[in-house]
């Protein structure tokens, strides 16, 4: 594995600085620092409502973040969307959409496809390409509500894949699935770090972390740890992600919400 | 006499569309198509945004807009119609989308809020236009519920723009309307501006409502919005074909509204479009082939069936298995007793097995054939083995896992039962000491 990679492959690909992101008046990220360096499978992990979706969709632009920044190959993520790819969660969308299978991979395409244009021949064989690659070639027709739970989570990787690109944000790709997916699944992960390649998982499950991944990110509400898992990924890290609630943080987060609603801070 | 002409007075009034002085009503007809069309077309958006109730608060908030502009201006033009009816539109877009953010009032109620508000507003501006801006406003009453063959051919070519302008951009925007209403943070990581894309989706919903005020009315505009989508819906499960059958629908209600507005004087052509896609609504939900009610109830009802023949199949199965003889003659009266079946249905399941050869009648009972009993053997052999597997793989008591494999013994197919036999190594007995029949086992009992 890329464990004792060399010293090339440690350019950093995404730096993050100073991130503080909050829904509505209420904070969920603090002071959020850390770097990835390039090809590097990456958890994310923390308990739940630490902000580990919002970190990854801050740091994509999909929510609004209130200060810091975060750069991709070193620049502001806009300017290198089309060397990014996004695999969302799979609850995020309404499944019963009129669409199929090879049609929502052909989504992935569309950022090389620009605008008014419609996808071609080629973008199809693409889509259809990395439909197989998921192992759902023979769901191509399907409309996407008749597919099982790791099946639409498969579909979203292959538009992901779609998207050719060179680092990859996956939230909770393993939420969910079955044995097959998974496996399909981390086989892919372990492919794209074979072609040295970025990805940045959501991860729920800490007793697969040390076999799926090699980097990884702790984090509640605040980074706790970034490394490697063989360093970071110990019991006083976990400890301080999961253990201990964030009595003062919470506190403090609780004070800053009523201080807006008064008008106290802006 | 009278009724003499009466049967060919419909024909007459088809004809008077191919007349030269039934130009204007081809005008009118023509304005209702594009009209269906294009509110079928950006319907479709509107429905899967979820955004049906959004836009029936949009179409009422337009009434205000449409009595403002006249008392300033004193002039009926549709065009500036069509400016003051975005304005008050949007503003109550504007309102309920705010309202939620910034209040503890949810969306819901801040549609129905807005909904009455401007619309009860709106009804006051009118009263207030009749009493003081003389008699020849009752053009006004007709955005209530909508007039087509009021329309003069300036407003169509008002209309006719608009239509064309609204399917243009849909059209052009297609591909990008599309996946941010699938999955707007997907589209927001290509670089999609996702509020400039939903602003100009809002706007054409606004543009779709108030080209159909004057021809369908505030009140309903937004069933000629929903109702066409929701009926494509059914037929479709792409958003490419689901567009093009609403439009389709849209169109056909513009037809039969406009004409049935040219016929009888005195005939709002609104309700009339919203009764002619309410009924094609209505029949997709009943009869479209995957979604609709009545061809699922069929395949609820063959399954039903199914299972209680096979069920039939493996009760007689079980007692020749226990009496240890194989050509047992069933009465009607054993299968009643034992499913609680009412006679005719009994009838009607045996009737079918003797059809199918899998009983024989026979001295006025019935008794498994040789196909009858492979059928049986099958679907015991499920079910035995789906009761090793609960217990041995997933260490559930032998004495919890007859229901499941009751059901279960219905469902499996081939494949699943040669995977299930090769992990279980081929048992031969199930959790309660029967055997499961195997191929040896179905030949030797043949033979004896």
């Amino acid at each position: 594995m890329g464990r004792e990679s060399k010293k090339v492959d440690e350019e950093t690909v995404a730096d993050v600085h100073d991130l503080t992101v909050s829904y509505h008046i209420h904070p969920v990220l603090w002071d959020v620092d850390f770097q990835v360096p390039r090809g590097k499978l990456m958890a994310i992990v923390g308990p739940n409502g630490a902000g580990k979706s919002t970190l990854i969709k801050a740091m994509l632009g999909i929510i609004p973040s209130t200060t810091g920044w975060v750069k991709i190959f070193n620049e502001p993520y806009q300017k290198v969307r089309h060397r990014i790819g996004y695999v969302p969660q799979r609850g995020s969308v309404d499944w019963d959409f009129p669409t199929t299978a090879i049609d929502v991979v052909t989504m992935g395409r569309y950022g090389k496809i620009g605008w008014f244009r419609r996808p071609g021949k080629k973008d199809r064989e693409i889509s259809y390409t990395y439909l197989e690659k998921v192992g759902m070639q023979d769901f191509a027709q399907r409309q996407i509500s008749q597919l099982s739970g790791g099946q639409q989570q498969r579909v979203f990787l292959a538009r992901a894949l779609a998207q050719e690109a060179d680092i990859y944000f996956m939230d909770e790709p393993f939420a969910g699935v079955d044995v097959v997916t998974e496996k399909a699944i981390v086989n892919l992960l372990f492919e794209l770090r074979e072609q040295s390649k970025t990805v940045i998982v959501v991860h729920h499950d800490l007793q697969t972390v040390n076999e799926y991944f090699d980097w990884i990110l702790l984090l509640n509400m605040r980074k706790i740890a970034i490394g490697n898992v063989d360093d970071t990924f110990n019991e006083e890290n976990l400890r301080k992600t999961y253990g201990g609630k964030l009595a003062i943080l919470s506190k403090a987060a609780n004070a800053m919400t009523k201080g807006r609603v008064d008008g106290i801070i802006d | 006499m009278e009724l003499l002409t009466s049967n060919w007075w419909l024909f007459d009034e088809i004809g008077k569309y191919f007349l030269p002085e039934g130009s204007t009503r081809r005008w009118v007809m023509f304005g209702a198509i594009l009209l269906g069309i294009s509110s079928g077309v950006i319907g479709s958006f509107a429905l899967l945004r979820k955004q049906s109730l959004l836009s029936d608060a949009m179409a009422h908030a337009a009434l205000p807009g449409i009595c403002l502009i006249y008392m300033l201006t004193g002039v009926k033009d549709p065009l500036l119609f069509l400016v003051g009816a975005s304005i008050t539109g949007l503003l109550g877009a504007i309102i309920v989308s705010e309202i939620p953010r910034h209040t503890r009032i949810k969306s819901d109620t801040a549609i129905g809020l807005v909904l009455s508000v401007f619309f009860a507003f709106g009804i006051v501006l009118l009263t207030v236009i009749q009493k003081n801006f003389g008699g020849n406003q009752a053009g006004l009453d007709a955005f209530l519920f909508g007039k087509a063959a009021l329309l003069v051919r300036y407003d169509l070519y008002v209309i006719g723009t608009m239509c064309l302008l609204l399917i243009g951009i849909t059209l052009l925007f297609y591909k990008e309307f599309k996946l941010l209403t699938f999955d707007r943070g997907f589209a927001i990581t290509l670089g999609l501006p996702a509020k400039k894309l939903e602003l100009c989706m809002t706007l054409l919903i606004v543009l779709a409502v108030m080209v159909g005020l004057q021809a369908v009315g505030v009140v309903l505009m937004v069933a000629m919005l929903i109702f066409p989508a929701a009926a494509a819906r059914q037929w479709t499960d792409q958003l490419g074909r689901m567009i093009i059958i609403a439009a389709f629908v849209g169109g056909f209600a513009g037809v039969v509204g406009s004409f049935c507005s040219a016929i009888m004087s005195k005939v709002p052509t609104g309700p009339v479009m919203v009764v002619v896609c309410s009924t094609m609504l209505i029949f997709s939900m009943f009869f479209a082939p995957n979604r609709g009610l009545i061809p699922k109830w069929l395949r609820l009802r063959n399954n039903r069936q199914r299972i209680r023949r096979e069920n039939i199949l493996k009760s007689c199965y079980k007692t020749c298995e226990e009496r240890e003889n194989w050509k047992v003659i069933f009465t009607l009266k054993d299968f009643t007793t034992y499913f609680r079946f009412s006679n005719y249905a009994t009838r009607q399941l045996l009737h079918y097995l003797v059809k199918k050869q899998r009983l024989v009648s026979f001295n006025g009972g019935w008794q498994l054939t040789p196909q009858g009993l492979d059928k049986a053997e099958q679907i015991i052999r499920k079910h035995r083995l789906w009761e090793v597997y609960l217990t041995e793989k997933m260490d559930i008591a032998s004495d919890h896992v007859h229901r499941d494999a009751e059901d279960i013994e219905h469902a499996l197919d081939d494949k699943t039962v040669q995977q299930l036999e090769e992990e279980l190594q081929s048992p031969t007995q199930d959790p309660h000491g029967k055997s499961i029949p195997n191929v040896d086992f179905s030949r030797e009992r043949k033979t004896t």
